[in-house]
């Protein structure tokens, strides 16, 4: 790679928009070296065939961090041996709110590595009635400035040529002169690391605890100079802030020129007062929430529909070309109905994650985490805990790291505590499997569909527990720390397309690659342990039906007896029988406990695991699909249908509240460091899915 | 006065903060000394509050707007 770019700039600046706009699908997500923190990083070129890597840095206001997340700006810009380290910072500015924006520009601009300014959003400041003159900006901060729209795709190819042409020595002329605010500690630690940037100096004084690269003697040292110069952090940082302030009004006096219509607002207040009307806000919201829920249902039925057709052909065209026997059997029955159990939810999480993407580039999410802080902060959460929880719906593991917005150790851990509760996107096929088992395809009043309206319950149920749950914490865990809550309300914009379909295409890819290597896996230890049974059990049932197998009318008949007695028999069905006496009360047979066993690798995995149980265990082989077999399957005890009313929405329960996916397990115990928090929410959540299944069925059956 | 006591409407503009770590947060979202913030609406539950300032609108709980002094 020829450079490295690092996009910096505030939240709400458009800076991932520009991020898509350079990469295009092109970009990957991994993780910052020993931190968990998401680093998205992607390729594009430049001019003239030269390439860059762009690597996008959390949005930050400033670079005082006052989360984990906006941490790694300084942490990456600090530190000239980490893998991310610019060549050329690309910083982002909102042309609109010039101002405060250029704080961080002004801060990272002291630290001397190349830049670059881009103005973006110049759309929306034309048609506020401000102007900027460009070429005066760049005169006085002794760069490139290039007016950019990231949305309209206008001034991108200006961009990419000024950062190939950018000079690898920083021309910035130095902002604020930061020297007078603590002289002596500034002078000590500059002959400490020997560097002779002043305001680098005064941020390793503020922040050399989380800057890893110093040794345990170094930081005592600089810890030793901080005391004896009697460095006071908040104070120095408000001083900064202040004399920063005052150079950005002198730069900016004659650059940018409001012409001053004081309609500038007018569309977004207008909204803003029904979005968050004390009545309409609310029952807007619901809203929104319904059509989601009976969007994910209704559009998505057809690609489904195809997508278990497709599976189903191929199973069938294999077993009819492909040459009989156990590896044949494997990749069909195992690993062909598996992946078919994953890709059929594809319609359904991408629909999801459009609404979701929607919500946010829109404006409106943030609308929610205002309209929901206080009831969020009486049961001992933020609202900043509604995002996190909303990405719950997605999935746990990207949401409790997203939680790390959240500034207050408590609402944090709280958040972290009951993200899981909400039901997320892998619980999503199993409600979708067992609701269209027990509720009848209806519709009533016209439009509403009766399954629609069980999933938006499940859902709905799923919140009211998280919430409680988290009124209980509130109460039970202490802290003494204060919870912020100060956040920007962007104005109202249309969603960008582009980035809903990137998001669509990123969340449904890691759904199926993530979620598909434990499925897959799963799938084949299942199908291994289905096909196979302890000593010489298989044996003592084909030499019983030997004979019966003689009356050739009867063949078809006599197989199904043979199959089944076959699973039950193997080491799965040994294994569900086992667990039989616990799951009895609340309604479930041994082929649902197999499900269960299997699911507390991920939940998902229930779905895989009844096709493979079910298409073990054959019946009327190739006609019917998963869905049919299920619904046609009896108890062998009773003689009922095993997919009871009572059944459905006890399994249903069962997997709303309990923990079953590893992944949050690893990330809870990532972001918590340590074993303590994992175990309580598993304990607590299996015990609350344990009594909620038992108390269902037995009032229902 | 603080700024929490303000109606719907009112603005005001901030001279000081009673809370040092809070002023650095709030400065660095443009809550400046001298800015003018204007009460733009309360949330459906009267709490938090949404104000313009510098150009933008930004949301705060009341407990949080009573650091800042204003006139």
């Amino acid at each position: 790679m020829d450079i490295k770019v690092a996009l910096v700039g505030n939240p709400n600046t458009g800076k991932s928009t520009l991020f898509n706009r350079l990469t295009g699908l092109n970009q990957k997500i991994g993780n910052f070296p020993g931190i968990t923190v998401d680093k998205k990083t992607g390729y594009t070129k430049l001019v003239e065939g030269r390439n860059a890597e762009i690597i996008d840095l959390p949005g930050t206001y400033s670079l005082y961090p006052k989360s984990n997340d906006e941490r790694i700006v300084f942490q990456v810009l600090a530190d000239k041996q980490n893998s991310s380290y610019p060549d050329v910072i690309v910083l982002i500015v909102d042309a609109s709110n010039l101002k405060r924006n250029m704080l961080l520009f002004s801060q990272v601009a002291d630290l001397g590595i190349p830049m670059v300014l881009a103005l973006n959003m110049t759309d929306l400041s034309d048609k506020q009635g401000i102007y900027i003159h460009v070429d005066k900006l760049a005169a006085k901060l002794g760069i490139q400035v290039i007016p950019i729209s990231a949305r309209n795709n206008v001034g991108i190819d200006k961009l990419k040529a000024a950062v190939a042409y950018t000079n690898k020595i920083a021309t910035q002329i130095n902002a604020v002169e930061v020297n007078f605010l603590a002289p002596k500690a500034i002078d000590e630690i500059k002959f400490k690391i020997n560097s002779d940037n002043d305001y680098y100096a005064l941020q390793v004084l503020h922040q050399h605890e989380h800057l890893n690269f110093f040794s345990e003697k170094e930081q005592q040292e600089i810890e030793d100079i901080e005391k004896s110069n009697h460095f006071e952090s908040s104070k120095i940082q408000a001083a900064e802030t202040i004399a920063r302030y005052k150079h950005l009004s002198t730069i900016l006096a004659d650059v940018v020129i409001d012409k001053g219509t004081a309609e500038k607002f007018s569309f977004s207040d207008k909204l803003d007062s029904i979005l968050t009307h004390k009545v309409w806000g609310f029952a807007i919201f619901l809203l929104i929430l319904f059509v989601i829920f009976n969007a994910i249902f209704a559009w998505s039925s057809y690609p489904m529909d195809w997508i278990e057709i497709g599976f189903g052909y191929i199973t069938e065209a294999g077993h009819k070309y492909l040459p009989a026997g156990m590896l044949t059997d494997l990749v069909l029955d195992g690993i062909i109905a598996g992946l078919g159990g994953i890709f059929v939810f594809i319609p359904q999480i991408a629909i999801l994650f459009a609404f979701i993407s929607i919500l946010e580039d829109t404006g409106y999410m943030s609308r929610v985490t205002f309209m929901m802080d206080k009831i969020m902060s009486k049961v001992g959460l933020n609202g900043k805990s509604v995002v996190p929880m909303i990405g719950g719906l997605a999935c746990a593991v990207p949401s409790i790291m997203a939680a790390r917005n959240i500034e207050n150790w408590k609402d944090r851990m709280i958040t972290i505590m009951v993200t899981p509760l909400i039901s997320c996107s892998a619980r999503l096929p199993v409600y979708i499997l067992l609701i269209s088992l027990i509720i009848p395809s209806k519709t009533i009043l016209g439009i509403i569909s009766l399954q629609g309206l069980a999933l938006m319950i499940m859902y709905l149920i799923s919140f009211i527990a998280a919430v409680l749950v988290a009124w209980v914490m509130k109460i039970i865990i202490k802290s003494k720390e204060k919870s912020y809550f100060i956040m920007e309300l962007p104005v109202y914009r249309m969603p960008r397309w582009k980035n809903v379909f990137y998001t669509m295409f990123e969340k449904s890819k890691t759904f199926v690659f993530e979620a598909g290597k434990v499925i897959i896996a799963i799938s084949i230890i299942l199908w291994v342990m289905a096909s196979f049974g302890p000593g010489k059990r298989f044996e003592n049932i084909d030499n019983k039906y030997q004979s019966a197998l003689l009356d050739t009318t009867k063949t078809e008949h006599v197989k199904t007896l043979i199959a089944t007695e076959k699973l039950e028999n193997s080491y799965v069905g040994i294994l569900g029988h086992w667990i039989e006496p616990a799951i009895r009360p609340l309604g479930y047979d041994w082929k649902i406990g197999i499900g269960l066993i299997t699911s507390f690798a991920a939940r998902e995995a229930f779905v895989g695991t009844m096709a493979t149980i079910y298409s073990v265990d054959g019946g009327d082989e190739d006609t019917l699909t998963i869905r049919e077999r299920m619904a046609s399957s009896v108890n062998s005890r009773t003689g009922l249908p095993v997919y009871s009313f009572a059944t459905g929405i006890s399994l249903m329960l069962f997997y709303a509240f309990a923990m079953q996916c590893m992944s949050t397990v690893a990330i809870v115990y990532r972001e918590t460091k340590g074993w303590k928090w994992p175990i309580i929410q598993l304990a607590y959540m299996t015990a609350m899915a344990y009594f909620a299944a038992l108390i269902a069925y037995q009032l229902l059956k | 006065m603080k700024l929490s006591q303000l109606q719907v409407g009112e603005t005001g503009t901030i001279v000081a903060f009673t809370d040092l770590e809070m002023s650095v947060k709030l400065m660095e979202m443009g809550c400046l000394p001298g800015e003018i913030v204007e009460v733009e609406r309360f949330a459906p539950l009267g709490d938090p509050m949404a104000i313009r300032v510098a150009g933008y609108q930004l949301c705060l709980r009341k407990s949080e707007a009573a650091v800042i002094i204003i006139q």
